[in-house]
C-alpha cells in the first residue's frame, strides 16, 4: 500500500471570522500575508517531512477559500518536485473544467514530471461546483469540456513526431509541441475522484486511478461499478493498486490522545461545508435528475457506517467518523486494524489518501502525527497483503 | 410564477431542422411570436390567452427549456436566433408581432437584426443583452448567485406571490423546473446576461419597436432598459407599474393590452 499525506494548507485563523462562508466571499482582509507565509513554509516543512519518513504526497487546490491556500496546486508540486527526494506527487486533483487553456495545464505538469524525475501522479477533476462563481466556466456542460481538456492533455503528452493540431468543441490549438515532454512513459499515471457508480464504471473502462472521499462503508459499490468497467474493458479484476481512499488519520501512543488529536483533524470535514448556500449548486453542475431530488429537498446520504447507519460527514462526532471508515484513529495497533478492515470490505484499495494535518493543528502535533504512522503503522501495511476482489460484494 | 401553474403542456410541437419545439398555438388572425423569459413559459398564464384574441399566438418553449429538445450545436443565444429564424419558415409566419421578455426579449433582438423579414413590430420588455455600465459593473444582479427567496424579491413587485412549491410538483413539472434552470445558465452564465456585439447592431432594427419596462424591476437599473430602448432607432418606451422583470406574469391584462395596441398602430407596413 502507498499513503500519501494530504493537507489543505489551510489558513485557520481567519475560520472564526467568517459570518457563513469560508468560501468564496469570504474577503481576503481576514488574511495576514505575514502569517499565511509562516503557515506555507511551515506546511512545506511537514511535507518534506513526509517524504523522509517514506510517505507519499497528495496536493489539492481550492480557489477563494480560507479552508485551502494551495489555489494553484501547480506551485506546490513545483516546490516539491524539487524538493523532495523521493516521494510521490500527486495532485488530485487539477480541476480542468475550471481551466481556460488545457496546453498550459499539460505544460506545467509535465515539466514538474521532469524535475521530479517520473514522481507525479496526475489527478484531474471536473471541480467543486461553488468554484464556478470564482473561475467562471461555465457549469453547463463542465463534463463535456473535462473529457475534451483531458483528451487533449494526454495527447500533447505523447504527441512526439510533429505538432498537431486541435479544432474540438471548447479548446483551440494549431502547433501543440510539448517540450519539455513527460519523463514517465508513455504519460504520468491518470488518477480521478468520483461519487458517482456511472462515472466510476468510466473510470474503469479507462483503467485510471480512482479515488472516494468520504463514502466510508458505502465505498463498495463505488469499487464495484469500476471492477465491471475496467473487466467490460477486457481486462482481468483490478489490482488494489487502482483504488484510492481519503482518510483522516489521528493516531497517538494511547487512545485518550489519538481522540484530542481526531477532534483536531476532523475540523477539515466541519469547516469544508460553510459556505454560502447561493453558491453550492450552480446551474448544470448537477445532473437534471440530481437537480430534481435537490428541487424536492432530498438530500443525498453518502456515509455510512458497517450497520448501515447513515452519518453526516460534515457534522458527526469523532466516533461517528470512525464508525463509518472516514476517520482511522487510535493507537498505532487500532489504527492498522481499521484501515485493514476497510481495505478488506473494499476488496482491495491500495492507496490511502492520508489527511494528516488538518485545521489549528500544530506543527509538533502534526510531525508526532506522521512520524507515529510512518513508524508504527506504514511498514505493516506495506506488507499487508490486499485482497482482490473479482465479483461485487453481496449486499 | 405568480400564477397557479398546473404543469399544462404547451400543447403543440413541431419540427425545426428535425429537433422538437412545444409550442403554443393559440389563437386565429396575425401572427404573435411571444418568447419567454429564463425562468420558462408557464403555458397556463393567463397572458397568453389574453394574447390570443389578438392573433394567432405562437409560444414555443425555446430548445433545451420545457419539453423542447436541445440539439447539440445549439449553445448560444445567437444558435437560438438562428434556430427561430428557421422556426419562422416552417410555420410561414407573415408579418409577425414579436414579442419577447428578459432573456425572450434578448433573442428577439438577435433574430431581429439579423432579419425582419418575417416580421413587423417589435415589443421588448424588460429585455437583457446588452452591456451598457463600465466593465467593474455588473449591469444585472448575478441571478445564478441568489436563491430563489432573494431572486423573487428582487424580479417581483409582489415577491410572495411568486414563491413556488416544489414538493407539490409533478415529475414532469420537476424536470421542467431543473431544465428551465440549466438552460438559463447555457445561454447567459458568460458573458453574463449579455452579447458584447449586440449594442452597436441594434441599429439594424428597421421595425417600429416597443420597450416595455415592468417598473418594479430590482434586477436592473430602469436606465438599462431606458439604453436598450435608445440603440434601436425610433423605439419607444413604457413604463408598466405594479411588475418587476416578468410585466407578462404580474400585469398580463394590461401587458397584452399595450403589446397588442402597439401592434394594431397605422404604419408602413
Amino acid at each position: 500500500m502507498r499513503v500519501y499525506q494530504f493537507t489543505e494548507q489551510p489558513y485557520f485563523p481567519a475560520w472564526p471570522e467568517h459570518t457563513g462562508s469560508l468560501r468564496v466571499n469570504l474577503p481576503n482582509r481576514k488574511q495576514d500575508p505575514a502569517v499565511a507565509a509562516d503557515l506555507l513554509h511551515r506546511y512545506y516543512d511537514e511535507w518534506l517531512l513526509a517524504d523522509e519518513l517514506g510517505l507519499d504526497i497528495m496536493i489539492n487546490e481550492h480557489h477563494s477559500t480560507a479552508t485551502c491556500m494551495s489555489c494553484t496546486a501547480i506551485v506546490a508540486l513545483s516546490v516539491l518536485a524539487r524538493e523532495t527526494k523521493r516521494a510521490r506527487l500527486l495532485v488530485l486533483g487539477y480541476p480542468i473544467g475550471h481551466r481556460q487553456d488545457p496546453l498550459r495545464a499539460a505544460e506545467e505538469l509535465a515539466t514538474i514530471d521532469v524535475i521530479s524525475r517520473g514522481r507525479l501522479d496526475m489527478g484531474f477533476i471536473k471541480g467543486v461546483p461553488y468554484e464556478f462563481p470564482v473561475s467562471n466556466q461555465n457549469p453547463v456542460g463542465v463534463m463535456e469540456r473535462f473529457w475534451e481538456s483531458h483528451d487533449f492533455i494526454l495527447k500533447a503528452m505523447t504527441s512526439h513526431d510533429e505538432p498537431f493540431n486541435w479544432e474540438g468543441e471548447s479548446f483551440h490549438y494549431r502547433h501543440v509541441n510539448l517540450w519539455p515532454r513527460p519523463y514517465q512513459q508513455p504519460h504520468p499515471p491518470v488518477w480521478s475522484t468520483t461519487g458517482s457508480r456511472a462515472n466510476a464504471r468510466v473510470l474503469g473502462e479507462k483503467g485510471y486511478v480512482m479515488a472516494t472521499l468520504g463514502t466510508g462503508f458505502a465505498t463498495r459499490p463505488l469499487f464495484d461499478a469500476y471492477r465491471a468497467g475496467y473487466v467490460a474493458a477486457g481486462r482481468p479484476a483490478p489490482g488494489a493498486d487502482r483504488f484510492a481512499y481519503l482518510g483522516l488519520v489521528a493516531v497517538a501512543a494511547d487512545e485518550a490522545k489519538a481522540r484530542d488529536r481526531a477532534e483536531v483533524v476532523a475540523s477539515y470535514l466541519r469547516s469544508s461545508a460553510i459556505v454560502a448556500p447561493q453558491f453550492r449548486n450552480p446551474p448544470g453542475y448537477l445532473s437534471i435528475e440530481d437537480n430534481m431530488r435537490v428541487l424536492r429537498g432530498e438530500t443525498r446520504q453518502r456515509s455510512k457506517t458497517k450497520d448501515g447507519r447513515f452519518v453526516d460527514m460534515h457534522g458527526g462526532s469523532v466516533q461517528d467518523l470512525i464508525d463509518a471508515g472516514i476517520m482511522f484513529c487510535g493507537t498505532p495497533d487500532q489504527v492498522y486494524a481499521q484501515i485493514v478492515e476497510f481495505c478488506e470490505y473494499c476488496g482491495g484499495m491500495g492507496n490511502l489518501i492520508m489527511m494528516g494535518h488538518a485545521g489549528p493543528m500544530s506543527h509538533e502535533d502534526t510531525v508526532d502525527n506522521l512520524t507515529l504512522f510512518a513508524t508504527e503503522v506504514l511498514p505493516r501495511l506495506k506488507a499487508y497483503e490486499q485482497p482482490r476482489a473479482e465479483a461485487p460484494a453481496e449486499v | 410564477m405568480s400564477v397557479a401553474d398546473d404543469g399544462a403542456a404547451a400543447g403543440a410541437s413541431i419540427l425545426v431542422n428535425g429537433s422538437k419545439l412545444e409550442l403554443i398555438d393559440r389563437g386565429r388572425g396575425r401572427p404573435i411570436l411571444f418568447l419567454h423569459p429564463h425562468i420558462g413559459l408557464e403555458p397556463s398564464a393567463p397572458v397568453f390567452d389574453r394574447l390570443a384574441s389578438g392573433g394567432r399566438l405562437i409560444a414555443p418553449s425555446h430548445p433545451g427549456f420545457g419539453r423542447s429538445e436541445l440539439p447539440a450545436t445549439i449553445t448560444t443565444v445567437d444558435d437560438l436566433a438562428y434556430f427561430y429564424l428557421d422556426a419562422m419558415d416552417e410555420l410561414d409566419l407573415e408579418q409577425t408581432l414579436v414579442i419577447g421578455v428578459s432573456l425572450g426579449a434578448w433573442i428577439a433582438a438577435a433574430i431581429a437584426i439579423k432579419s425582419t423579414a418575417r416580421m413587423s413590430r417589435l415589443v421588448l420588455a424588460n429585455p437583457v443583452g446588452i452591456k451598457v455600465g463600465d466593465r467593474e459593473t455588473r449591469d444585472i444582479l448575478d441571478v445564478f448567485a441568489m436563491l430563489e427567496d432573494e431572486f423573487n424579491e428582487k424580479a417581483f413587485a409582489d415577491p410572495a406571490a411568486a414563491r413556488r412549491d416544489y414538493r407539490a410538483m409533478s415529475e414532469d413539472e420537476l424536470r421542467i423546473a431543473a431544465r428551465n434552470r440549466e438552460s438559463a445558465a447555457r445561454f447567459a452564465w458568460s458573458p453574463y446576461m449579455h452579447d458584447p456585439k449586440l449594442r452597436d447592431r441594434l441599429h439594424r432594427i428597421a421595425i417600429p419597436t416597443l420597450v416595455l419596462w415592468g417598473a418594479s424591476d430590482r434586477l436592473i437599473e430602469e436606465s438599462y432598459g431606458r439604453a436598450f430602448c435608445a440603440a434601436v432607432p425610433g423605439a419607444k418606451f413604457e413604463r408598466i407599474e405594479g411588475a418587476g422583470h416578468f410585466p407578462h406574469l404580474e400585469r398580463p391584462k394590461l401587458f397584452a393590452e399595450q403589446a397588442l395596441a402597439f401592434a394594431a398602430l397605422n404604419s408602413r407596413y
